[in-house]
């Protein structure tokens, strides 16, 4: 890639003052210095997520056995496809950024847009993905779950309700699952008060670490069609140059690395 | 009026037609890469168990595979492999030594509650 960062500059000449050493200008450096910080809020929340997962690591629910529902498909038993899916859609989106990213180092201002409204697009879809799996969490299975009178969560072993598995994966019969079953409350779906998928951590980290980062999706959407619509008025072509895309994109990319680290943490792991 | 004290790398940051086309050829091979392994990541994750193979393994397999996603995005999509080498690593390094810290700590804080949860039944 051509640009002030590829030439070969001495070292003394770089760092005499009176320009930037790190050869960029002030916006993209600013830009790196908010996504560093950003990514540290981030690496803590998935460093507590880790501490938690490690504490109870016992009792702490398999994704794979939760996120197994797909839009439109009724009772079907798809593991994590659909969070698959939204990580592919989010991918897509990362790519046609850079692809307007390109397009505006060429100074083509027609596939900018191109690119641009598609990355809005893919946002938009990844959002309305994002709002259809809270929904399906909060409301939780048909059978539901049993919350026992020490505040563990149990599941059903059967559909007639008779037996329960307990948090750590025992499994007990009839008769000694009465008495727990009389002394326990049934629970549906999940809120930051019950939690029908296991321990209610489990349901807050969900909340909080897909719902912070989805908050990030939103204000990307909103940046990247700030910007799309300043492309369109022209602005770009009269600067001389499409660094506003190139900014934007770079949040719009750590968005889209965030979601790789919080589809493995929370969803695989 | 015009500034003299500042430069405007922006203005530099064109490409020719050519570069642009191999650009977008590495572009797609990202791509191509990036969706590939998302694939593996969630057919391992359904198929481990079944399969036999040991958590450890999978669980190495699986950040391997993430830092191997993070690393195309954050190098080529978002350019950093093209910045020069001191803004590299001034963003990379106090980053990794920060978060690194932190993953240690916690993890072996968190691993060491777990111990005492058994010893003492706590829940």
């Amino acid at each position: 890639m051509s640009g002030e960062a590829s030439k070969t500059i001495p070292t003394s000449e770089l760092w005499a003052g009176g320009r930037s050493p790190f050869s960029v200008s002030y916006g993209k450096m600013y830009m790196w210095f908010f996504l560093i910080s950003d990514a540290l809020t981030f690496g803590g929340l998935l460093t507590s997520l880790g501490f938690y997962k490690h504490k109870y690591a016992d009792i702490w629910p398999a994704s794979e056995k939760v996120f197994v529902h797909f839009p439109f498909c009724g009772e079907t038993h798809l593991p994590l496809l659909y969070v698959a899916l939204m990580t592919f859609i989010l991918i897509v989106s990362s790519v046609t950024m850079v692809l307007a990213v390109e397009a505006g180092h060429r100074m083509n201002r027609s596939k900018v847009i191109f690119w641009l409204g598609l990355t809005v697009v893919g946002g938009f879809f990844f959002l309305f993905s994002q709002v259809w799996e809270w929904s399906h969490y909060i409301h939780g299975s048909e059978l539901g779950a049993l919350q026992l009178s020490d505040g563990q969560i149990a599941h059903w072993a059967d559909e007639g309700k008779h037996a329960i598995i307990l948090a750590n994966g025992t499994a007990l019969g009839a008769q000694e699952s009465a008495p727990l079953i009389a002394n326990a409350a049934e629970v549906f779906g999940a809120n930051l008060h019950v939690n029908e998928y296991g321990t209610q951590l489990y349901a807050n980290f969900f909340f909080f670490v897909t719902g912070f980062h989805g908050f990030h999706v939103f204000s990307g959407v909103v940046i990247n069609l700030i910007i799309l619509i300043m492309v369109i008025k022209g602005v770009c072509q009269k600067r001389g140059h499409y660094e506003l895309v190139e900014k934007t994109g770079l949040y719009w990319h750590f968005v889209d690395l965030v979601w790789v680290f919080v589809f493995t943490f929370y969803y695989l792991l | 009026m015009e500034r003299d004290d500042i430069i405007e790398y922006s203005l530099d940051a064109h490409h020719s037609e050519e570069e642009g086309k191999a650009l977008r050829k590495k572009i797609v091979f990202v791509t191509i890469l990036l969706a590939t392994v998302t694939a593996i990541e969630v057919l391992l994750g359904v198929w481990w168990s079944s399969l036999h193979l040991p958590w450890t393994m999978v669980k190495l397999g699986f950040i391997g595979m993430t830092l191997l996603k993070a690393g195309y995005i954050v190098l080529v999509f978002m350019h950093l492999g093209d910045e020069r080498k001191s803004l590299k690593w001034a963003i990379l390094g106090p980053y990794m030594l920060f978060i690194s810290y932190l993953i240690f700590i916690c993890l072996t804080e968190a691993m060491k509650l777990y111990d005492l949860r058994h010893l003492f039944g706590w829940l």
